[in-house]
């Protein structure tokens, strides 16, 4: 109340035509299916240099860790209509499927976007379809003609058509940290201020419809939740009890929060409802027990508990009234999980010896994979289709984001060009 | 409008990350690093060495004296523990019986981590630390009416370096008075 030390800042989409976070392949290209994306067709005069709609697909392929896009200079063709496309040189030359299409514009700041998917092997069109867009949205059709190919392809639901939420913090010289929260593609364009403050932010997350992040801010000079519609940038604070307010998280259906507070004394699970704003405790341990996540049926949470001693999973059914069941037993630290769509994997923090990793905990064997080499990997969550990690990683002694794919074959890293960047979010859909 | 063009100033001005530590802690332990253990420890071996006897007195004034065991503020702990070791028992009595003996003083207990681990664990380890300092406090006489708590986990390192010695001046609770 008496420190407004923060400004909240309401920004539109900065221009499209700076990426802040730059993504670089790092690890991991064999296996991967090959796939010839023809540059598209731009009408006489209209192409738009910072929206290369041909070359955001292939990027996005290649990031997706299933695809190996042919580089432009091996294409033997540029085929612009289906009748151009002669199916048995891209056969010699080993490429399994071809996407070729064009822009074209309809009126002032109005253009189509189209494009068709080849099976060269049977020489037969998978998918085509157009898309209307204006300037500021061909970027976002290009993620969705990717999503279209991959789900046609693999079946996986599309990923690249989302927004990460993060934290920076910065500092100029001889000024103090100032801690910003940010949205933007899942490529790293059209970044968005959502929050600056000198306090520290924390630990986002965005709603199931892609249109509110929950978040913890010290703005006020404790931690408290709040709730930040990103549209009208309206913002709720939900949760200021005493001692801690955190690790929120919502519940499948967008009613719930789920937080950590130690208004008892001691870190413990709670559930709050958004409607009612009543609170049910769900776990009471000495322990700390803190970062719940919901499975995806929102019957019971996974969360971080210290009752062995050390931190490890637990699962505990949301009415609070079974013993919560212990989900990791290998090593002496594992924390903040991510549980897939599906439900079917969970991936977390295993820290051993100095090394904190990524790993991963398939449910129905109970296998743990790591899948991240450290030293100071955290914040794990999985893409919206469970194919992908994005979690917070250091490289160079610079904290990135980075991503690696469930199976730890494919990484890749998204430096940020203007600050330490922290606790990536991945929406379910754009909105 | 164009923050993100705010420059790679970041990573180059980790020196300037000093200048977070409290005001209160001009004299402590935070810039002293690790002496700060051994200086408390000396008041119980019989003042120490030659001249630097620090005072014990709990008078209102003693919190801006220099040479007080009171100036030191700052609590260490080990990795993932919250239990206030021996080196620290006596220096957070005195400030318990500082705080007992003046009722108007009010103390704010700042727990942290280093950045090992997971972001929202550590905000509750600090919790923890911070809560084993204020229940010493209150064990000499402190009233819960003078502590509150702030927990920031890993987010307000006091050294930004990425090595044990830089993670024990991390692993802390500071004793900041109001």
């Amino acid at each position: 109340m008496k420190r407004y030390l923060l400004s909240l800042i309401l920004l539109g989409f900065s221009s499209i035509s700076q990426a802040v976070l730059n993504i670089e392949i790092t690890e991991g290209v064999e296996g991967s299916l090959p796939i010839a994306v023809v540059p598209f067709q731009w009408s006489a005069g209209i192409k738009v240099a910072e929206a290369d709609v041909s070359a955001i697909i292939a990027s996005d392929l290649a990031r997706s860790g299933k695809f190996a896009p042919l580089p432009d200079k091996d294409l033997i063709a540029y085929p612009k209509q289906p009748e151009d496309v002669h199916f048995p040189s891209w056969r010699m030359i080993g490429v399994d499927h071809l996407i070729i299409g064009g822009v074209k514009q309809e009126a002032e700041n109005q253009y189509q976007v189209h494009f068709r998917l080849f099976d060269v092997l049977k020489g037969e069109q998978l998918l085509g379809y157009s898309f209307a867009a204006n300037r500021n949205s061909l970027r976002s059709v290009a993620h969705r003609i990717s999503d279209h190919i991959i789900k046609s392809l693999t079946g996986l639901s599309g990923a690249f058509d989302a927004r990460i939420a993060y934290i920076t913090a910065r500092q100029e010289p001889g000024k103090a940290v100032s801690y910003l929260l940010q949205a933007a593609d899942t490529d790293g364009y059209n970044s968005q201020n959502l929050l600056t403050s000198s306090e520290p932010i924390m630990s986002p997350v965005w709603s199931p419809d892609g249109k509110r992040l929950a978040y913890v801010s010290f703005e006020h000079g404790v931690p408290e939740i709040f709730i930040h519609d990103i549209h009208t940038a309206k913002r709720e604070l939900v949760s200021k009890f005493k001692g801690i307010n955190g690790a929120p998280a919502w519940s499948p259906d967008g009613t719930r929060l789920a937080l950590t507070l130690s208004k008892e004394g001691n870190p413990d699970i709670y559930i709050l409802d958004l409607g009612s704003k009543s609170l049910k405790r769900v776990t009471k341990h000495w322990s700390i027990d803190t970062e719940a996540v919901w499975m995806p049926d929102g019957d019971s949470l996974v969360f971080t508990s210290s009752r062995s001693g050390k931190p490890q999973l637990y699962q505990i059914s949301v009415d609070g009234d079974a013993k919560a069941q212990r989900l990791t037993f290998e090593g002496k630290y594992n924390a903040n999980a991510s549980i897939s769509q599906d439900g079917k994997t969970i991936s977390f923090v295993q820290g051993e010896n100095n090394a904190f990793r990524i790993a991963v905990l398939y449910m129905d064997t109970g296998l743990v994979q790591r899948v991240t080499d450290g030293p100071l990997d955290e914040s794990p969550e999985f893409s919206p289709n469970g194919s992908m990690i994005i979690y917070a990683s250091q490289h160079n002694g610079k904290p990135v984001l980075a991503a690696v794919s469930t199976d730890g074959r494919h990484k890749q890293r998204l430096g940020l060009s203007d600050g330490e960047v922290r606790e990536p979010a991945w929406s379910a859909v754009k909105n | 409008m164009r923050n993100y063009l705010l420059v790679l100033i970041m990573a180059m001005s980790l020196a300037a990350c000093d200048q977070n530590v409290k005001p209160d802690d001009e004299n402590g332990s935070a810039a002293d690093g690790s002496n700060s253990g051994a200086q408390v420890g000396s008041v119980d071996g019989e003042g120490g060495d030659a001249g630097q006897a620090l005072s014990v007195s709990y008078e209102a004034s003693a919190i801006n004296d220099a040479n007080s065991v009171l100036a030191a503020r700052v609590v260490y702990f080990d990795f993932d523990s919250s239990n206030v070791s021996g080196d620290y028992i006596e220096l957070v009595k005195h400030h318990g019986k500082y705080l007992s003996a003046n009722a108007g003083a009010k103390i704010r207990l700042e727990g942290h981590t280093d950045e090992r681990g997971t972001r929202e664990y550590n905000v509750a380890l600090a919790d923890r630390r911070a809560q084993s300092v204020k229940r010493l406090l209150m064990f000499q006489g402190a009233s819960s009416d003078q502590i509150t708590i702030i927990s920031y986990g890993e987010e307000k390192p006091a050294n930004l370096g990425h090595d044990e010695e830089s993670w024990s001046l991390n692993r802390r609770a500071e004793l900041v008075y109001q």
